[in-house]
């Protein structure tokens, strides 16, 4: 078996191993494939815009202690509600004299915090229940779908209130009651998807080689259900952020002093009218981010859709 | 060695009102070793007894039998050991996410074969295929090439009895000369039982030793091949399939 | 050198697809021209046989390049056409019958409105005189009860009932010059035959062009005038369709010998050995 070409070959040479359309080992195949979808995401500017927003986001939350010019929690009651550009406040500061900037810098911890959270449990479990309704059938279908469907007559907000009502306030709650109101429409397209497949000639196929149901659906039926769900959950993430962002508004999500977008929109609302900046710096930043998470998912369905698979 | 026979096989889809009898009233038998085919036109049912055979259409009634063994509920994985399938479709068979590689592999796993990479190369060696193409997802390959996946796969737990259904309808005629070659190659080297399903009389004609041709959901008519070439049919649908398979003549449209 | 009896002049008609690496040639450079006649195109998958079809359609999709000296209709350059003129070609001069009824025909209509609107779009007529028009077309392919027909809705056709729906259905505004792209592959062998026909008589009476796209060559070898063989995007031969099988191409030959034969069984069959050389020499210039 052939390895990796030497990393100190010409980059034609590794791209050209990379596209070959003989591929000679599993990790060739493997990594050839990654390399063709990561060339197709590359030929979409906002997609690429998109990622950059992320991966600026990434940056900016690993490195908050070093890069922000200040403490996010020290007030300075003398010095408050400071206009955009002032001398050692870049964007101002809030009602309590913090530094907007600083704040806004932390808060994305929390905001990545969230957003990764929900996006491991909420897909998961939409997942599982949606691939195992459509495949099973009959009552198993029924009765998980009917739950499914239950969740989903709720608004979503409304829903995640009840919850961190019943659970209390706070982040953690916030985001299980966020992933508990998200996974159903994810249940919903895992079961659509797997109808279609299920009917295939190459599950027909495997079936003919003895595989049981749990293996066929793991195996044969998830790898090509989690492309949609993954674009699906990008483009969700939006709505996510957002919500997190309106339970912290409504004072149920993270609690002061914590630096949450939502909350410090919350919090600038009583001056809106006179000192616009402090709701509207971290609205700018939700907005950002949401629109980084929009573009990325609109470029990654034209990489992962499993319908035109045969990319040449 | 196992042949396998149908007595009284019926095959429905729905259920009340909407149930549909694809198969009717269906019986015959395949010797060990012998190459049987069956003919018909889209929806005679020709399909649906593989499927049957198979276990992937479940409403059916009657007597299946595969060797000495009566076939009844879930299959077992001995079953599935000795009676495979290739299907129509090579574009539709092969899991689109998957490599030549991973797909054997699990086959083989699946079947409790040991040594998989080695089996691996001699399968797909098998097939003419060559270690070269066993990285490579399906969209790599062309149909002919696919086809020889599936039939690799088919092959993988070394089965006696092959159910192949319509394997070359969907390539062109060179490749199907490809194919039906191969399969010819591979019967005469692993002893093997075929059942092939085709609307091509050409091709029934050039695989199998005896015929049945089915209308409707029913067998009209079981003979040897040399029948056929002769144009001995019995039945007027089995005539009027002989003529036009016989190609276009020209004063059908001319006159 | 275009003779008075040519409907369509096809010269050196290029289609290219270019990709990341590299580009791809479908077709590439090929030259026929078209009388009051059955032309036959055949050739293998990725042979370009159906891009042919649908470039002189100019119907070829971006990034598909479409490049050629000349593609007249009657002295018309249709390469030199704005996109507005090549809709009003398009179903007025040269209709277009593609394989599969279920994918052309739209499934929430009746037929019989679809027939009708494909008349009004060529056609100033009110919808009486339509709606006579389409019954009329509907019984000129054989349909027995053309007034259920027209009420129908797609679903409720078989195929051969649905590849005759969408003969009528191109044939209405009077074309001059059909393309049939694998009209019959889709049917089976006795419905076929039918379909055939009917698509025959109605091309001969009208004394229209027609070119049949077919990976079948017994049957363009029974159908057709004459017949054009593809390869790689170029025509390797050309012949008369009832002498197709004394071809002299070495592909040609070999397509022919790879078909297995009731009449005359054979251990093995003949497998194509494909010669490099044929995709490098010179397409073959049509002029019968």
């Amino acid at each position: 078996m052939n390895s990796a070409p030497e990393t100190k070959g010409s980059a034609r040479q590794l791209e050209a191993w990379l596209l070959s359309n003989t591929p000679t080992s599993r990790r060739h195949a493997r990594l050839g494939s990654l390399y063709k979808g990561w060339l197709k995401l590359k030929s979409n500017k906002l997609a690429m815009l998109g990622l950059f927003i992320l991966i600026a986001l990434v940056v900016i939350a690993i490195l908050a202690p070093i890069i922000s010019p200040a403490d996010p929690f020290e007030q300075n009651l003398g010095n408050r509600l400071k206009p955009l550009g002032t001398e050692g406040h870049f964007l101002g500061t809030d009602s309590l004299g913090r530094d907007l900037l600083s704040r806004l810098i932390y808060g994305s911890q929390i905001t990545l915090y969230i957003v990764a959270l929900v996006a491991l449990i909420a897909p998961v479990a939409g997942l599982f229940v949606g691939t195992m309704a459509g495949y099973l059938g009959g009552w198993a279908d029924v009765v998980l779908m009917r739950v499914t469907d239950i969740f989903l007559a709720f608004p979503r907000l409304v829903l995640a209130l009840a919850f961190v009502a019943a659970l209390g306030a706070g982040i953690e709650n916030a985001v299980i009651a966020i992933s508990l109101t998200a996974w159903p429409p994810y249940a919903r397209i895992a079961r659509a998807e797997t109808l279609t497949i299920r009917n295939s000639d190459y599950i027909s196929a495997v079936k003919l080689q003895g595989a049981g149901g749990l293996r066929i659906i793991v195996k044969h039926i998830w790898p090509l259900c989690i492309s949609s769900l993954i674009v699906r959950v990008t483009l969700d993430m939006a709505g996510i952020i957002l919500a997190a962002a309106g339970l912290g508004f409504l004072g149920l999500g993270a609690q002061p002093p914590s630096p949450e977008w939502g909350a410090m929109v919350s919090e600038g609302r009583k001056f809106i009218l006179d000192h616009w900046w402090v709701a509207t710096v971290p609205g700018l930043a939700i907005f950002t981010v949401s629109l980084g998470f929009n573009l990325l998912g609109d470029g990654l369905r034209d990489v992962l859709d499993p319908k035109d698979s045969g990319d040449e | 060695m196992t042949g396998l026979s149908a007595k009284h096989l019926n095959v429905w889809f729905g259920s009340g009102r909407d149930r549909v009898l694809a198969v009717d009233d269906v019986s015959f038998s395949v010797a060990s070793g012998a190459s049987f085919g069956l003919v018909g036109e889209s929806g005679s049912g020709k399909s649906t007894i593989l499927r049957a055979l198979t276990g992937l259409a479940p409403n059916w009634s009657g007597e299946m039998m595969v060797g000495n063994e009566v076939l009844q509920g879930q299959r077992s994985s001995a079953f599935y050991k000795q009676v495979q399938m290739v299907f129509q479709d090579p574009y539709a068979s092969l899991h689109p996410r998957h490599t030549v590689d991973q797909m054997l592999s699990e086959t083989l796993y699946l079947h409790g074969v040991g040594e998989i990479d080695t089996h691996v190369e001699k399968l797909l060696d098998d097939v003419g295929l060559g270690n070269a193409f066993r990285f490579r997802y399906p969209h790599q390959l062309s149909g002919g090439q696919r086809q020889r996946v599936a039939i690799a796969r088919a092959l993988a737990p070394e089965p006696e009895i092959l159910l192949l259904d319509e394997p070359t309808s969907a390539l062109d005629v060179s490749v199907q000369a490809e194919i039906l070659n191969l399969l010819t190659d591979l019967r005469s080297e692993h002893s093997l039982t075929y059942v092939m399903v085709s609307h091509d009389l050409a091709v029934v004609g050039h695989m199998c030793e005896e015929i049945a041709v089915m209308q409707n959901g029913k067998i009209v008519e079981i003979m040897p091949v040399a029948d056929m070439r002769s144009m001995q049919a019995k039945h007027d649908y089995t005539q009027h399939l002989l003529k036009s398979s016989q190609g276009y003549e020209r004063r059908e449209f001319n006159g | 050198m275009s003779k008075d009896t040519d409907l369509l002049e096809v010269d050196d008609l290029w289609v290219k697809f270019p990709t990341r690496t590299e580009t791809f040639e479908a077709v590439r450079g090929i030259s026929f021209r078209l009388g009051r006649e059955r032309l036959g195109i055949v050739g293998e998958s990725g042979s370009g046989k159906s891009m042919t079809g649908r470039a002189i359609l100019r119907l070829i999709r971006k990034p598909g390049i479409v490049t050629a000296n000349r593609i007249s209709l009657h002295g018309q350059d249709l390469m030199k056409l704005t996109e507005k003129q090549m809709r009003n070609v398009r179903g007025k001069q040269i209709s277009m019958v593609m394989q599969d009824p279920k994918f052309s025909l739209n499934p929430v209509m009746t037929i019989g409105d679809q027939i009708v609107e494909a008349y009004r779009l060529h056609a100033r007529a009110t919808r009486s005189e339509a709606h006579a028009k389409a019954l009329e077309m509907l019984e000129a392919v054989s349909i027995r009860d053309p007034e259920r027909v027209f009420r129908a809705y797609p679903h409720e056709m078989s195929g051969g009932m649905g590849q005759r729906i969408m003969i009528a259905m191109m044939l209405i505004p009077d074309p001059e010059i059909l393309i049939a792209d694998e009209p019959t592959s889709a049917l089976d062998v006795s419905v076929q035959t039918q379909v055939l026909s009917i698509m025959d008589r109605l091309v001969q009476e009208r004394g229209m062009g027609l070119i049949f796209i077919s990976h079948d060559l017994n049957l363009v070898s029974a159908f057709c005038d004459r017949v054009l063989i593809m390869y790689a995007g170029r025509i390797v031969e050309t012949c008369r369709a009832d002498r197709l099988h004394e071809a002299k191409h070495p592909y040609t030959r070999g397509l022919l010998n790879s078909l297995p034969r009731l009449e005359e069984p054979r251990e093995r069959l003949d497998v194509l050995k494909r010669d490099p050389a044929w995709r490098e020499a010179a397409s073959v210039v049509d002029d019968q």
